[in-house]
């Protein structure tokens, strides 16, 4: 059954079945592999995309849930988004794996909180899971992105 | 995969013994003789441009280089390019990167004489190749100026990825010459550059190639290929290690639409179809029933217990076992004879299984046809996957192709002696058939069940002391399932694996009675190195024993350890500790609220020293600034030593505080991040990095991993500090 969702700001026609998590309806039926599985339980994050503005787990969101919602997803971000500039100047990504994931919950917390407190990110970032422990530019990045305090160089040479 | 470094061998090459080995692995006793990098080759075809392996230039100039080493994270892709870029004099923002195919004969890691990243040995055993390559390609550009312009080589001088003559003002970049460099021969042995000359490698420009790509999701990992009449599986699983398919149903299965074909294979029941959510509900509506009878049903509980049991010798040992000593001399059993009442310290620690749980889980890309296979995934050891492929499909192991990707993850669980996942889907692709491509998908359950754990581990260590409280006599008993048991090469003797970080420690060495001995009793449950492997549990038995030793002794475990570095002329500890200490301010008191504790530990040919800030919140360790020190001989990349510290440093955060895979009666207990928990933002620490200066030249040491194992015993000696109680076993935090 044909049903339209609205991504990145453009209508698509997509094929698969109402209670199809969007994280697959992305993926495979639209080509988006921003957007990663990690869990499919809503646990770690990397699915995350913004619906309305607000970040949601795709894995466990049926497209029926979503039906009018304006969806973003990484690729929605245009790739210079303030976000992905910090991201990028701060080497924040060691795997990569979960960053589509960690950038949507920032650009939300951003939304809503432009210059957000340590503990404004640690609320907003704790259901984003990095294995790889990049957590510590992540938060740098953040600020970075928020116009706050530059974020001192983590390494010196002795 | 982790296995050590070995510079001896990376010199001498494989011994005979693991040329039989390997031939024997590979199934044919013909190829006997062979070297192993040319049996493992065979059947490959590989071509090399004019520049080499290692180093492609494009028309336009721009320069690509060949990563014999995956990335999957720790930025070696970096590294590995400024190697090159330095000695080519290349213009570093022109300079890219690419993963090399699979092909031992050319790419194999010098150190391990197979193609494999692992053991934190991606830059070290590539300083010297990558030099010469760098180097190689910058003599053909000089000749061909040379010539060109009729003038002498010596006159001629090559920067940022231009070609100049001084004296006549002539110039060119890498783009005008490469028609004539292609053509000049490579030297075979050509100038390398006086390391005090860099300019690039040890500067803050050595950074990530990959950071873009990642932040914007155009990365493409295994997960994310998708090809024309691609196929999705999944497998159904047995739910304990060892049992098998006794039958299934798959009519309800087969009536999921978008559900192509469901297959017994050797692993399960594998269900393939359209796409992922199809393949994801026709697996779920199987029935399978499972043949036990050759199933590991023990409760991890119970494997503790029995373990705890053979060093304190209330457990007999089976047939089959027998202790192995990695470490003796003196006579430590008189020493504890001689002992008086409550002089020795005697303590047992216990470490649980441990799953990777890489933000990727396990998957695979593969198409057959007929007996050629070709794959397309994040292959991290290509050689033991061509090895292991080439058994299903029934030819030789180089006509595997394997195209690797990116990996969102490894932390040595993608290289292992069955490539598991890699196999899996093979049978599947084979199944299939007509060379159409089969994309393998792990759920996060499949993949924390499947195993392949830090094995669960127990150490009982006594200590007697002499009459200034250092250690006298060393009793040390570890009993731990056998990772290296299986391998296709190496094998016999000691597990090495099982004991690093324990033998060679600067404490033992400074110890004049020492006995130290390992056990590996076989239990079926799948186990592998996870990163920074035996120090994952020696580096916290170690460094948790020294402060509880320097308590007893009334001393500050700073001192303490000098004290037994200068006994062991552990200069190199020294040297970290120092600087750490100098850097944290240990001296001075701790911030109000918090208390420090310090652990060092070697770890693949780097020393890493810690001081953390610990304080208890919410009735759980909260660990808040980490001073680092480590001495990595010359740093290429400063930028990604200090990443590789911080995310080190939350991995092994990560384990000993929350992590911990338990079974039941031979079920996996654990298996998503509901249950296995792990560090997440708001609980990590600040890492400060600070690198220890080397003279100009000094062999680049890992990274990868000797950040990880030095937190655990750091944060536990801050709660000793605190409480005055030791902590025996991990997580610190039980769920």
């Amino acid at each position: 059954m044909a049903a339209t969702l609205d991504v990145n700001g453009k209508p698509l026609s997509v094929q698969a079945a109402d209670d199809t998590p969007l994280l697959w309806v992305l993926r495979d039926e639209l080509g988006l592999t921003g957007t990663k599985y990690g869990c499919g339980i809503a646990q770690c994050g990397a699915c995350t995309v913004l619906a309305d503005g607000a970040p949601i787990r795709s894995c466990l969101t049926p497209i029926a849930a979503v039906a009018g919602a304006k969806i973003t997803t990484i690729e929605g971000l245009g790739g210079d988004h303030r976000l992905q500039e910090a991201w990028v100047r701060l080497d924040v990504p060691q795997c990569g794996y979960c960053q589509s994931g960690q950038i949507m919950s920032a650009v939300a917390l951003l939304e809503q909180s432009p210059q957000p407190t340590d503990e404004e990110i640690d609320a907003a970032m704790s259901g984003n899971i990095c294995r790889c422990g990049a957590y510590q530019r992540i938060h740098a990045a953040i600020k970075d992105a928020a116009g706050q305090t530059p974020a001192a160089d983590t390494q010196t040479q002795a | 995969m982790n296995a050590p470094f070995d510079r001896r061998r990376a010199q001498a090459g494989p011994s005979r013994r693991d040329v039989i080995v390997t031939a024997t692995a590979a199934g044919g006793a013909l190829l006997v003789g062979c070297s192993p990098t040319s049996l493992m080759a065979l059947g490959a075809e590989g071509e090399v441009g004019a520049f080499g392996p290692f180093v492609k230039i494009a028309p336009d100039g721009a320069v690509s280089v060949v990563c014999k080493h995956i990335e999957f994270g720790q930025g070696n892709h970096a590294g590995l390019a400024a190697i090159v870029a330095e000695e080519l004099d290349a213009d570093w923002t022109r300079v890219g990167w690419e993963h090399a195919p699979a092909n031992a004969k050319l790419y194999a890691n010098g150190a391990m004489g197979a193609q494999l990243t692992g053991g934190s040995s991606a830059i070290n055993n590539s300083w010297d190749q990558l030099r010469k390559a760098g180097a190689a390609a910058r003599a053909m550009f000089v000749q061909a100026a040379a010539a060109r312009w009729d003038v002498a080589v010596s006159e001629i001088t090559v920067e940022n990825g231009v070609v100049s003559h001084a004296a006549s003002g002539r110039t060119a970049d890498f783009r005008e010459l490469l028609p004539d460099a292609a053509k000049i021969t490579p030297p075979a042995e050509p100038t390398l550059k006086d390391p005090a000359r860099f300019t690039l490698i040890g500067t803050d420009r050595v950074r990530r190639k990959d950071s873009r790509a990642k932040s914007t999701g155009e990365t493409r990992f295994t997960m994310d290929v998708q090809a024309e009449n691609l196929l999705v599986a999944m497998v159904a699983h047995p739910p304990r290690f060892g049992a098998r398919v006794a039958s299934f149903d798959a009519a309800a299965a087969k009536a999921v639409p978008g559900v192509v074909e469901v297959y017994e294979i050797p692993t399960g029941v594998a269900v393939v179809a359209d796409n992922t959510w199809a393949a994801r509900q026709g697996r779920d509506a199987l029935t399978v029933t499972w043949d036990e009878a050759k199933a590991e049903t023990r409760s991890s509980a119970d494997i503790l217990t029995r373990f705890q049991g053979l060093t304190d010798g209330s457990a007999a040992l089976a047939e089959g076992e027998s202790w192995q000593a990695f470490e003796s001399r003196g006579d430590v059993a008189g020493q504890m004879q001689g002992a008086a009442q409550g002089e020795a310290l005697e303590i047992g620690y216990d470490f649980p299984y441990l799953a990777h749980a890489t933000m990727e889980p396990m998957n695979c890309v593969a198409q057959v046809s007929g007996n050629q296979a070709r794959l397309t995934f994040a292959s991290q050891g290509p050689t033991l996957d061509q090895l292991n492929v080439a058994k299903v499909v029934l030819n030789l192991p180089g006509s595997v192709e394997i195209e690797t990707l990116p990996a969102g993850g490894s932390f040595g669980r993608r290289a292992n002696f069955q490539s598991d996942f890699v196999v899996e889907c093979v049978e599947i692709a084979r199944k299939v058939g007509k060379n159409r491509p089969v994309k393998l998908v792990w759920t996060r359950e499949d993949d924390m069940a499947a195993g392949y754990f830090r094995p669960l581990v127990h150490h009982r260590v006594k200590v007697v002391t002499d009459a200034e409280g250092y250690p006298r006599a060393w009793s040390h008993r570890i009993v731990t399932q056998s990772i290296m048991k299986g391998a296709p090469f190496g094998g016999g003797g000691v597990d090495e694996t099982a004991v690093e970080g324990a033998k060679g420690s600067p404490y033992l060495a400074a110890t004049p009675h020492v006995d130290a001995q390992l056990l590996t009793p076989d239990i079926g449950v799948p186990v592998l190195w996870w990163r920074s492997v035996g120090a994952t549990h020696t580096a916290y038995v170690m460094e948790h024993t020294i402060d509880q030793l320097a308590r007893r002794a009334g001393q500050d475990p700073v001192d303490y350890r000098r004290a037994l570095y200068q006994k062991a002329d552990a200069r190199r500890h020294l040297a970290v500790l120092d600087l750490a200490v100098e850097k944290s301010g240990w001296a001075e008191p701790a911030p109000e609220g918090w208390t420090r504790g310090v652990a060092v530990h070697e770890c693949f040919g780097s020393v890493v020293a810690q001081v953390a800030e610990v304080k208890m919140e919410n009735g759980e360790p909260k660990v808040g600034r980490v001073v680092t020190a480590i001495d990595c001989g010359t740093a290429i990349s400063p930028n990604q030593i200090a990443a590789q510290m911080e995310g080190g440093t939350c991995y092994g955060l990560s384990a000993a505080l929350y992590g911990e895979v338990t079974l039941t009666e031979g079920r996996v207990d654990q298996t998503n991040f509901d249950t296995y928990r792990v560090l997440r933002h708001n609980e990590a620490p600040t890492v400060e990095t600070y690198i220890l200066a080397q003279p100009a030249g000094a062999h680049p040491t890992g990274v990868g991993e000797p950040g990880t194992p030095v937190i655990g015993p750091a944060v536990a000696n801050a709660l000793l500090a605190l409480t005055g109680e030791a902590i025996t076993a991990q997580p610190f935090v039980k769920a």
